[in-house]
C-alpha cells in the first residue's frame, strides 16, 4: 500500500503529528467577548440580515438561556464558560463577491497548506468548494456551472438575502430551533455555512464540497448547513474539517439539515480532522454537532458517511427521519479515538413511513487512553409497516488502556418490523502484527493496514478522491498507538 | 549463511532453547525434527525476531551479521522469510494489497524502487500459476476463510515472491492433505538454489519425502541431540523419537 508510506513521509517531513496545526496570521474582526442579545444583533447586522432572520435568532437565544447542557453522553470535560468566548470572527477587509484573485493571498496560502484544490486543480478534480474561513465564506467557485444546472450552492448568509423564500420554508424544519442545547445555541449565533438547493429532476453535475476551518483562537465555530434536494434530484456533498493546534479547547457546534423530497437522494460525507488535543489531552476541539436528514418525500434516500478522526470530544448523531413511504436511510461511520480523545457518536433512524429501510454500519477504533462509544436509536412508529433495519457495530481496540462501548436503543411499535443488530469487539492481535512485520511491514504501517481493512465497508462509501485522503488520515491519527 | 551458537531462549520466563547449535550453508536444505514441546516453533520465532522470545545467551549470525538486535521487518528486508504454521487472518485487507505492501516495504528498506500495482500483479500472477492459486483467491481478504491448503499455498507464494536468502518453513505440512502437500513441496523445491538456504521444521518424516533435506537435526529438550543425512529421518520414523533421543544420550 504505497499510500501509507507516502503519508508517513509527509508527516515526517512536517515533523509534527498534527499537520494542520498552523495558524494564519490575518487581522480579525470580532464580536465583543461573551454572549447576550447584543451579540446576536451584532452578528445579524454584520450579515445584513432581514428582520425575520434576526427575530428567528433572538427567539432561539431566549430559548437557549433557559436550557441546560446535555449530560447523558459518555464524555467528560470541564464546564464551558459560554460568556468567555468570541462568537464571531471574520478576516478584516473582506471584499464582497470577490473573484479568487481578490482573496487575501495569506488566506489562499492557508488553503494551499491544507491541500484544498481551490484554483484550476478544482476543475480537474471536479470539485466545487465553498470555503468557510472562520465565519465568512471567502470564495465560492464553480457557481456558474452549477447555475446552468439550476443548482444553488452558496454561503447561507447569501441565501438568506437572495433566496429568502426557500430559506424560510426549510430552515429549522428538520432540526427545530428548540431541538437541543447546542442546536439552539447555533440557531442564535450561527455566522455562516452552506446552502444547497437542487431543483426537480436535476442530478447535480459535480461533488459539492466545503472545507471548514477554525483559525481564530477562542472562537466557536457555528456553521449552519441546509441542503434541499427537490423531487427526483440527486446531490453528493462532502465536508472536510481541520483546525489549528491551540492549548485551549474550542467549541464547534454546527447544525446540518437535509431535506429530500419525492424520489430524491442526498449523500452526505464528512471527513472530520479537527485538532484532537496533544498526547496529554491538552487542547482540542469540542465537536458538538446536530446533523439530521428528513426523507420527507416518498422513495427518497439519505445516506450519511462519516470519518471522525479528530476533535478532543465528538458528540454527534447524524440521523434520518424516514417520513415518506419506501424511504431509505443509511449511516456509515468510522470513529477513531487515540490518546485522550472521547467520541460518543452514532445515529438515529426514525421509521415513520411504510416499507422504510435503514442500514447502520459503525466502525469504532480506540487506542491510547481514548473512550469510544457508539450510541444509536432505531425507532419504528406504529404506522411504519414492514420497516427494516440492519445494524452492525464493530469495535477495534489497540492497547490495554482504551475503551469501546456500544449503546443501542431499539423501539418498535409495529409488529411487522424487522430489526437486526450485530456487534463485535476485537483487538489487533500480536500474531497479526508479527505476521505483518515478518513480511517486512513496520508496526505503524501494519496498524494502519489492519485498521483500514477493518474500516473497509465504510471507506468504500466515500467518493474516490476522498477515500484516499481518509485512508491516509486513519494512518496518521493512529501513529504512536503501538510499541 | 546461518550460524547459531549456544543459543538460549526464554519465553515467559521459561527457558525453552538451552544451548542450540546449528549451521547452514547457502544452497543447503536442513531439516529440524523434534517431538512436541521440543522447541521447534521457538526456534523459528526466534530467528524471525518475534517479541517475547528473549535470547539470553549465545549468538545468531546471518551472513556474518548478528541478528539478535534487529526488528522482524529488518530481518525480512535482509532476506529472512518464515512460512508460518498458522498464517493469520486479516479481515478487509485483500491478499493482493497485502502482498504489494509487503513487497514494497522490503524493497524500500533495501533502497530499491517500489513497484506499482500493475507490476506487482504481473509478478504475483506469474508465481501464482505454479502453485495453482486462482486470481479469485488473491482478491479475498488475507487468509480469511481460506482452507488449510490455501493458507499454506499462499505462504509458499509469498516465499516465491520475496525470494528470500534464508527460508524457514515451520510445520508446513500440518493441515495438508497429500495433494496439497505435493503442490506446496513442488513450490518449495522450485525455490532451491545455490544462493538460498532452507530450514524445514517438522514433526513428521512425511514432508521430507517430498522436500529432501541435505542434513537432518533432531531437536529435543531445547538442544540438537542428533544429526545425520536424510536417512536419519527414516530412522526416526522407524524407531520413534524416544529411542533416537535415548541412543544419542
Amino acid at each position: 500500500m504505497a499510500i501509507l508510506q507516502e503519508t508517513k513521509d509527509k508527516v515526517a517531513a512536517i515533523g509534527e503529528k498534527y499537520k494542520y496545526g498552523f495558524v494564519t496570521d490575518i487581522e480579525m474582526e470580532r464580536a465583543p467577548r461573551g454572549l447576550d442579545e447584543n451579540t446576536v444583533r451584532y452578528i445579524s447586522a454584520k450579515k445584513d440580515e432581514p428582520e425575520w432572520m434576526l427575530d428567528w435568532r433572538l427567539g432561539a437565544f431566549r430559548r437557549w438561556r433557559e436550557m441546560s447542557e446535555p449530560t447523558w453522553a459518555r464524555v467528560h470535560y470541564p464546564k464551558i464558560d459560554y460568556q468567555n468566548a468570541y462568537y464571531y470572527a471574520a478576516p478584516k477587509n473582506t471584499p464582497k463577491k470577490q473573484s479568487l484573485d481578490e482573496v487575501d493571498p495569506k488566506l489562499l496560502e492557508t488553503y494551499k497548506k491544507l491541500g484544498i484544490p481551490l484554483h484550476e486543480q478544482m476543475a480537474l478534480a471536479g470539485v466545487a468548494v465553498d470555503a468557510v474561513f472562520d465565519s465568512v465564506s471567502v470564495a465560492t467557485t464553480f457557481k456558474e456551472k452549477l447555475n446552468e444546472a439550476g443548482v444553488i450552492f452558496c454561503p447561507i448568509s447569501e441565501a438568506i438575502r437572495d433566496y429568502p423564500d426557500l430559506v424560510k420554508k426549510y430552515l429549522g424544519t428538520v432540526v427545530p430551533v428548540t431541538d437541543n442545547f447546542f442546536a439552539t445555541l447555533n440557531s442564535a449565533v450561527f455566522s455562516d455555512g452552506t446552502f444547497v438547493y437542487v431543483p426537480k429532476g436535476v442530478r447535480c453535475p459535480m461533488e459539492l464540497s466545503t472545507y471548514f476551518r477554525i483559525n481564530a483562537s477562542e472562537t466557536g465555530q457555528f456553521e449552519r448547513t441546509l441542503i434541499i434536494a427537490d423531487e427526483g434530484s440527486y446531490v453528493s456533498y462532502l465536508e472536510g474539517c481541520t483546525a489549528p493546534k491551540r492549548d485551549e479547547n474550542q467549541l464547534h457546534a454546527a447544525v446540518v439539515e437535509l431535506i429530500a423530497l419525492d424520489d430524491a437522494e442526498i449523500k452526505y460525507s464528512t471527513v472530520q480532522n479537527w485538532y484532537p488535543g496533544d498526547e496529554n489531552g491538552l487542547g482540542g476541539i469540542y465537536n458538538f454537532v446536530t446533523k439530521r436528514g428528513d426523507c420527507r418525500g416518498h422513495r427518497s434516500k439519505i445516506s450519511w458517511t462519516q470519518v471522525e478522526t479528530g476533535s478532543a470530544i465528538t458528540w454527534k448523531y447524524p440521523s434520518c427521519i424516514l417520513r415518506g413511504d419506501e424511504t431509505v436511510g443509511e449511516f456509515y461511520s468510522i470513529a477513531i479515538a487515540n490518546n485522550f480523545q472521547q467520541a460518543d457518536t452514532g445515529t438515529k433512524m426514525i421509521h415513520l413511513g411504510k416499507n422504510t429501510r435503514s442500514r447502520i454500519i459503525s466502525k469504532g477504533i480506540s487506542a491510547g487512553k481514548a473512550q469510544n462509544t457508539y450510541r444509536g436509536l432505531v425507532s419504528v412508529h406504529p404506522k411504519a409497516a414492514n420497516a427494516r433495519n440492519y445494524t452492525q457495530c464493530d469495535s477495534l481496540l489497540i492497547g490495554r488502556k482504551c475503551g469501546a462501548h456500544t449503546v443501542p436503543y431499539i423501539e418498535s411499535r409495529n409488529s411487522s418490523a424487522k430489526i437486526e443488530h450485530e456487534a463485535t469487539t476485537s483487538k489487533i492481535a500480536d500474531d497479526q502484527l508479527f505476521y505483518c512485520t515478518q513480511r517486512g511491514i513496520g508496526e505503524e504501517e501494519a496498524v494502519a493496514l489492519i485498521v483500514n481493512g477493518f474500516c473497509k465497508e465504510v471507506l468504500q462509501q466515500l467518493p474516490m478522491e476522498f477515500a484516499v485522503e481518509a485512508q491516509k488520515l486513519v494512518g496518521i491519527s493512529l501513529e504512536g498507538s503501538v510499541g | 549463511m546461518l550460524e547459531i551458537k549456544d543459543l538460549h531462549v526464554t519465553v515467559d520466563g521459561k527457558e525453552i532453547l538451552k544451548g542450540l547449535n546449528l549451521s547452514i550453508k547457502a544452497g543447503e536444505v536442513h531439516a529440524v525434527m523434534g517431538p512436541n514441546g521440543s522447541g521447534k516453533s521457538t526456534l523459528s520465532f526466534t530467528l524471525a525476531g518475534r517479541a517475547g522470545y528473549d535470547v539470553t545467551k549465545g549468538s545468531i549470525l546471518y551472513r556474518g551479521e548478528d541478528l539478535t538486535a534487529l526488528a522482524p521487518e529488518e530481518r525480512a528486508a535482509k532476506g529472512i522469510f518464515l512460512a508460518m504454521q498458522y498464517p493469520v487472518e486479516i479481515p478487509g485487507v485483500t491478499t493482493l494489497t497485502f502482498l504489494k505492501a509487503s513487497l514494497n516495504a522490503q524493497r524500500r528498506a533495501r533502497g530499491e524502487s517500489e513497484l506499482d500495482a500493475m507490476s506487482v500483479l504481473k509478478l504475483v500472477r506469474e508465481k501464482a500459476k505454479l502453485l495453482n492459486i486462482p486470481e479469485e483467491m488473491l482478491r479475498r481478504a488475507l487468509n480469511v476463510g481460506f482452507s488449510g491448503g490455501e493458507k499454506k499455498r499462499l505462504e509458499t507464494l509469498q516465499m516465491a515472491l520475496f525470494e528470500p536468502a534464508l527460508a524457514i518453513l515451520d510445520e508446513t505440512d500440518s493441515g495438508l492433505d497429500i495433494d496439497a502437500l505435493k503442490l506446496v513441496a513442488e513450490g518449495v523445491n522450485a525455490m532451491r538454489s545455490p544462493d538460498r538456504a532452507m530450514l524445514v521444521i517438522t514433526h513428521y518424516q512425511r514432508l521430507l519425502n517430498y522436500i529432501v533435506p541435505d542434513r537432518v537435526h533432531v531437536l529435543a529438550g531445547g538442544r540438537i541431540v542428533a544429526e545425520g543425512g536424510k536417512e536419519l529421518a527414516h530412522e526416526l520414523e522407524a524407531k520413534g523419537y524416544a529411542q533416537i533421543i535415548k541412543d544419542a544420550a
